[in-house]
């Protein structure tokens, strides 16, 4: 048993309860005992270590609804720990790991694997997602009521879409009597075979387009399968306000839908991609600037709902080679926080809609015990010095893989500190 | 001495009017060079010039090799056109391997779009870009703009009409950068479907009729449609791209009457251009080859043996 902690002198943000104020918050046992302007005069028990956060802003740890690691299969990418290592730099609590792995996580034993590694290796918290389809081929669904039982907080088909629409439909059909929800990328495999956004660029670049109707399609497609059905339906990555718009319409309807967007989509847009550089080469495909402009602000009035790193961890052999033939993706865990910071800093987002968008929102869509910092809660914590200026430099980052298309970026803002269960994993 | 502040050639885009002129200033030298009985220079003498063509071509290979070879250096070919090896893989691995070997010069195509910019960031020595991908092709470009302004005595102001397969074209990009940069104007001739998205920003006038398209027009410039591309996918069939799109002595009235008809090679005849035109008086398809020889001596003479300017491969696209 560890001396409760309080730290004093914070601003106390917490979206699950709209709260905003000074003040401090007292953990103990692994949670957290008191969080706001009325913990100060509480009073600490006997032995208290405590703690002066001045200037610093404590928020629900962050939780991270998609992240890709190397393990099991490509451990030389990324490892559950080292992926956890790099969500504590990050600020990040908690996280949902993707299927896509080698092999592929559509068993029970696989989960359990996940979840083991984990618990014995990893900093902080680590939910699987399973496979959506067996393989991801797909073809036939996975059990998701073992699969739900052992653990798996979401049924996704990770990178690849699900071009069936009658599997789809009875994969949602099926999943509603568990609770299940259902994360889909939506990619258009015929016309969104290309590299990058369609558009002048990439005509210059001699690269094939990537169309924006590649992903509305394909989400209106599962909007109206998601109708049929009444399951519930998360949209992983959008990237173009057509998506945006078509989720609020489906919303209308009573559509039960929810949707998350990669960092990069929020602050990157297609002229990041140069001449050429592979960092940049991701999915979705990084769009224009209206786009941007038009996704971060469907982010502030909640059409979209959550925030995603979309880690995903790739090294020279994916990726120095040229453009067509580098793989997609880019690590984002340790990055996530401080870009989203731009879009409060100068993008007109406060912090409060910022921080419900990569903790409280996504824990509530995922059934996850985190995102909130009300007494009782666990006291994941993360503690943010907003006008930290720092460099990003690749080499130092915890992750195993450098593909950072912020490399050199400056940032203003960043965790400083991390706590998991009460404990601190992460300090700058 | 003339000012060239670049040390590879991996497009056009990184060129200005003035670098363009230098280029072709050296190459009509060079035309004379070679239309005497001795046709060897020795500016090269002791440099190694290696061609590394990862995409099979006769042409523009061969033409490379010539020039090298006029200009005394010492060429060998690589062709890596059929090696059963995954093309992504071995690129960086094959240019280390050569680049041990201290070339001065690594001529490069390749299928895939910036190969030739991410060999520039990993060698020792001078790149030139002879085709990647659907990027950009600017030997080719810098060849037609100099066969232009041989027989029309400029290039300002004239009217220049692409047409074909502009969507797939390395060769479109390059002329259209280099067309506009010397004050040319720019039409692209084709189905919608030949056409990339947003082709109408990109410094050209877009038409879809042959007639409309070349009328007036000082240069007819023809790109080859690649076979697999002919029957359904982009086009219903050959006969029916002939019909509306091939350059045929009808279709060729709409231009100015001394326009020059050019073709990059190789042809298809009775595809995009029938053989009356492309063995007619106003075909300068032939001249095209000589100049090329011509314009890839000037282009390696004029970056080997430049005081060297700032490296352009080496300022962009750190992160790879």
């Amino acid at each position: 048993m560890t001396a409760p902690v309080l730290l004093t002198n914070l601003r106390i943000l917490d979206p699950s309860r709209n709260l905003d104020e000074m003040g401090g918050l007292l953990m103990a046992d692994g949670r957290i005992v008191a969080a706001g302007a009325n913990a100060r005069n509480q009073g600490a028990p006997e032995g208290t270590e405590i703690r002066d956060c001045s200037g610093l802003v404590a928020v629900p740890g962050l939780v991270d609804a998609q992240v890709f690691v190397g393990e099991p299969g490509n451990e030389y990418r990324e490892t559950i720990e080292s992926a956890s290592r790099a969500a504590a730099a990050g600020g990040i609590t908690s996280f949902i790991t993707m299927p896509d792995t080698n092999p592929v996580i559509d068993d029970i034993a696989l989960v359990e694997f996940v979840q083991k590694t984990a618990r014995d290796k990893a900093l902080v918290n680590v939910y699987p997602s399973a496979a959506l389809t067996k393989g991801l081929l797909g073809k036939e669904m996975t059990e998701f009521g073992l699969l739900s039982a052992a653990g798996a907080v979401s049924f996704t088909n990770g990178r690849s879409p699900v071009d069936d629409t009658m599997v789809l439909r009875r994969a949602m059909t099926y999943a509603r009597e568990f609770n299940a929800i259902i994360a889909c990328e939506t990619r258009d495999p015929y016309l969104g075979g290309g590299v990058m956004n369609s558009g002048v660029l990439a005509s210059w670049l001699g690269l094939s387009g990537i169309p924006r109707e590649a992903e509305i399609i394909p989400l209106e497609r599962d909007l109206r399968v998601a109708e049929m059905t009444g399951g519930a339906y998360h949209a992983s990555r959008l990237s173009v306000p057509g998506s945006a718009a078509a989720v609020a319409q489906a919303r209308q309807r009573g559509v039960k839908v929810t949707c998350g967007i990669s960092i990069n989509n929020l602050t990157l847009n297609e002229n990041d991609i140069g001449e050429y550089r592979t960092f940049f080469k991701l999915y979705p495909p990084l769009r224009g600037e209206d786009d941007r402009v038009s996704m971060v602000e469907a982010l502030k009035n909640g059409t979209i709902d959550i925030i995603v790193s979309s880690h995903d961890p790739q090294d020279v052999d994916t990726k120095r080679v040229p453009f067509a033939d580098a793989a997609d993706g880019a690590v984002g865990l340790e990055t996530m926080l401080a870009a989203a910071l731009r879009l409060y800093h100068s993008g007109g987002i406060d912090l409060m809609r910022l921080i419900d968008a990569m903790s409280t929102r996504p824990a509530a869509i995922f059934g996850l015990d985190a995102g909130t910092l009300k007494p009782g809660a666990k006291a994941d914590i993360t503690l943010i010095d907003l006008d930290y200026p720092w460099i990003v430099s690749k080499d130092d980052l915890v992750s195993r893989s450098k593909n950072t298309p912020f490399d050199n970026a400056r940032f203003t803002g960043r965790a400083v500190q991390t706590y998991v269960r009460g404990l601190r994993v992460h300090s700058v | 001495m003339v000012y060239f502040p670049h040390r590879h050639l991996l497009g056009i885009k990184d060129l200005k009017e003035q670098d363009i002129t230098v280029l072709l200033d050296k190459a009509d030298e060079a035309v004379q060079l070679s239309r005497q009985r001795d046709k060897r220079s020795s500016v090269l003498r002791g440099m190694t010039q290696i061609n590394l063509f990862f995409e099979a071509s006769t042409r523009t290979q061969s033409s490379f090799e010539l020039a090298g070879k006029r200009l005394g250096a010492d060429v060998m070919n690589m062709s890596v056109a059929n090696s059963s090896v995954k093309k992504g893989e071995t690129l960086i691995d094959t240019a280390m391997t050569l680049n041990a070997m201290h070339p001065d010069v690594l001529v490069v195509r390749h299928a895939s779009a910036g190969a030739a910019a991410l060999l520039a960031q990993k060698v020792s020595c001078s790149v030139i870009n002879a085709g990647d991908g659907q990027h950009e092709h600017p030997t080719q470009a810098l060849l037609d703009a100099l066969t232009i302004r041989r027989a029309k005595g400029k290039l300002s102001r004239i009217i220049v009409a692409i047409c074909g397969d502009v969507l797939h074209s390395r060769v479109a990009r390059s002329n259209i950068l280099l067309l506009n940069a010397m004050g040319a104007r720019v039409r692209v001739v084709a189905p919608a479907t030949l056409l990339p998205s947003g082709i109408s920003d990109m410094c050209a006038e877009v038409y879809h009729s042959m007639e409309e398209g070349l009328k007036d027009a000082d240069v007819v410039m023809m790109l080859r449609l690649q076979r697999e591309r002919m029957s359904g996918s982009f086009v219903p069939s050959i006969r029916e791209y002939f019909h509306y799109y091939g350059l045929d002595a009808q279709k060729l009235k709409a231009a100015k009457d001394d326009a020059l008809v050019m073709h990059p090679g190789p042809m298809n005849r009775g595809v995009e251009i029938s053989s009356d035109v492309a063995d007619g008086p106003q075909s300068v398809i032939e001249s095209q080859v000589e100049m090329g020889v011509a314009v890839r001596m000037a282009v390696m003479e004029t970056l080997l043996t430049q005081t060297q300017g700032p490296a352009q491969g080496q300022t962009r696209g750190a992160s790879r």
